[in-house]
């Protein structure tokens, strides 16, 4: 049978799901092993023991110095700027997109520049967001919303262009003026894309959110990987970095079931 | 089946591939890195001028210099085994490689920052005592928090009675700028121009606590002691781009120009920051200090505040954990995990002329 007609049974689907992880695993731990046995206080690679007692200790011991639980601290504020960001972001986007696929008076203007910014890199001017926003809370929030703005305005336009004239003509022949063609054809079509564009830019999210925090700030899961990389603690950040991906797919999944849930018949319209 | 075959194979293949790096004793080829500071760019100078290849030759060995962008990436690299050597300071030397368990020797001691790091608060005639309340942005856990803590010591403040924010050197002369930002605690370059900004006080700099902030070349334990030529070789190079840099002439200051253009700035601002750092330019004064009983009390000091912050690890007790030795077999610690040595024998040698 020619390769491309070969189909793994289930079994074998799994074992091969599993085959890269279980490598993976395997080539660290063996790894690891080998380190420890040189010298037993190397840091480079912790064994699963240590990395088991380093989130014990963060995320269910009290900080001396604080009093807090620093693992579930870092987690809360770091969603919450990461939330917050993504939201303002599919916001602004929507409107932007919105606007500028829609209405060709909006789109002379706002096309190109949204063309021009998105392809400005938000971490290599990072002294000017200082000077704008501050160093607080804000600062961190914007430059998420800095980042990944237009690339959603810039997806969504694309997609209001992609709706067909002919729905946009059906509409006006019966009596929908401007604001309500937006509103009833335009918003519903884009809403289940903004979630598919909002699912690609998660990645790029938690880069810059990482990056915020590890610039200044006082907690945050960036900042306490930078923080603890001082003193090359790999047994803090191998689980921290676990837990970030470990989020960042709940997310994606979660913004996969809501577009499932909410716009059953976007799945059926492309099937 | 064939994937199982496969799994073992590939496995078997990755431990071999990853127990073949075990350490060779005796060898010839060297790597050491350095990152750019004041009181290191001999090292710049040394390699761009040949003085470490011409030294290693006569050992019959090979040293590459390499400079790295990111300072504790360096440290990172050398314990992690990357090089067999690199420059960094007395505190992180105790809290990377040593407290990591690479037993690490001190070949070279430098200089020691002598107003390098300072405190800076907004606002003219400031003083210690108004830190209480203050945010202060810095490098946590690094030598500048270590300055905040012994000057906050000063002042009868404690750490709790402010707030310290985690941030990078990279963007510490930005953070200043803005309203957010009190005061910051740093090292030049960037304390210069930090300084340089109108109405700003430094109320506190390592002018204070001379001695106790300790640039350093530390090497691997083990490889110096399989390759006693190795040492040779740097220590040799290094007194020797001393006797240029600190002469009086124009070799010596073409010398400090050099140094000055690869550091980024011109030879008058080189030149104001070596003002402030104590350089050990001749090899009996780095051994004379290395000799002091103040050495073995500062590094008390350091570790007693690595611990403190939770920098000797989880495992250590107290801050005798990790063993300390220095010069007239006296030492600090835990003496059956001795993992930072200060070794004044190289630099005796290039005191007595004998490399």
């Amino acid at each position: 049978m020619r390769l491309i007609n070969r189909h793994p049974d289930r079994a074998g689907r799994l074992m091969l799901v599993l085959l890269p992880f279980a490598l993976l695993l395997f080539a660290y731990f063996v790894g690891s092993a080998n380190r420890l046995a040189e010298n037993a206080n190397d840091k480079l690679l912790p064994s699963a023991t240590q990395m088991v007692a380093a989130v014990d200790r963060l995320a269910f011991t009290e900080d001396k110095r604080s009093g807090n639980y620093l693992f579930w601290q870092d987690t809360l504020s770091s969603l919450k700027r990461l939330g917050m960001g993504l939201g303002i972001a599919a916001l602004v986007g929507l409107c932007l997109g919105m606007a500028a696929g829609t209405l060709p008076l909006l789109s002379a203007p706002l096309s190109p520049l949204l063309t021009v910014l998105s392809m400005v890199p938000p971490l290599a001017i990072l002294p000017i967001l200082f000077i704008v926003f501050g160093l607080g809370e804000l600062s961190k929030v914007m430059l998420i919303v800095i980042g990944i703005t237009p690339v959603l305005a810039r997806d969504l336009e694309q997609r209001a262009r992609e709706i067909p004239t002919e729905l946009l003509i059906k509409a006006q022949t019966l009596g929908a003026n401007t604001w309500t063609l937006m509103l009833r054809v335009v918003l519903p079509h884009l809403l289940p894309r903004l979630l598919i564009a909002l699912r690609l830019v998660l990645g790029s999210a938690w880069l810059f959110l990482i990056a915020a925090e590890a610039i200044a700030s006082t907690d945050g899961l960036g900042y306490r990987i930078f923080l603890v990389r001082r003193y090359l603690a790999m047994d803090v950040i191998v689980p921290y970095v676990i837990w970030i991906t470990l989020l960042a797919w709940l997310m994606d999944l979660g913004l996969r079931q809501v577009a499932r849930l909410a716009f059953p018949w976007y799945e059926g319209a492309k099937a | 089946m064939r994937t199982p075959r496969l799994f073992s194979l590939l496995a078997a293949g990755l431990a071999v591939a990853i127990s073949i790096n075990a350490p060779a004793a005796q060898k010839d080829n060297f790597s050491v890195c350095w990152t750019i500071y004041a009181g290191w760019m001999p090292w710049e100078y040394a390699k761009a001028q040949g003085i470490v290849d011409k030294w290693a030759k006569k050992y019959d060995i090979n040293i590459d210099v390499v400079q790295i962008n990111d300072y504790v990436e360096s440290i990172n690299q050398y314990t992690a085994g990357q090089f067999d050597g690199c420059t960094m300071t007395n505190m992180d030397a105790l809290t990377i490689p040593a407290a990591g368990g690479v037993d690490s020797t001190a070949l070279v001691i430098g200089d020691f920052s002598n107003g390098n790091d300072g405190v800076v608060i907004k606002g003219a005639n400031k003083t210690l005592a108004d830190l209480k309340g203050m945010p202060v942005n810095l490098v946590e856990l690094s030598v500048s928090h270590y300055l905040l803590a012994r000057g906050l010591e000063r002042a009868d403040l404690s750490e709790k009675d402010l707030k310290v924010v985690n941030t990078s050197d990279a963007d510490m002369v930005a953070a200043f700028q803005t309203d957010d930002v009190k005061a910051v605690t740093t090292w030049n370059p960037l304390l210069a121009e930090i300084e340089a900004t109108p109405n700003v006080t430094k109320v506190f700099d390592s002018s204070k606590i001379p001695g106790e902030i300790i640039d350093l070349m530390v090497v691997n334990s083990d490889t110096l002691k399989d390759n006693p030529n190795f040492g040779k070789a740097l220590t040799g190079a290094w007194y020797e781009v001393m006797a240029t840099m600190s002469a009086d002439s124009p070799e010596g200051k073409a010398a400090r120009e050099s140094m000055a253009k690869a550091s980024g700035t011109d030879l008058a601002g080189y030149e104001s920051q070596l003002a402030a750092t104590k350089m050990f330019y001749s090899a009996s004064d780095a051994v004379a200090f290395a000799n002091s009983p103040k050495l073995p009390a500062t590094m008390s000091k350091v570790a007693e505040f690595s611990f403190n912050h939770g920098l000797l690890g989880e495992g250590a007790q107290s801050a005798e954990a990790v063993g300390m030795s220095f010069a007239k077999g006296v030492s600090t610690g835990d003496k059956s995990n001795i993992k930072l040595r200060f070794d004044p024998s190289y630099m005796q040698m290039a005191a007595d002329n004998s490399l």
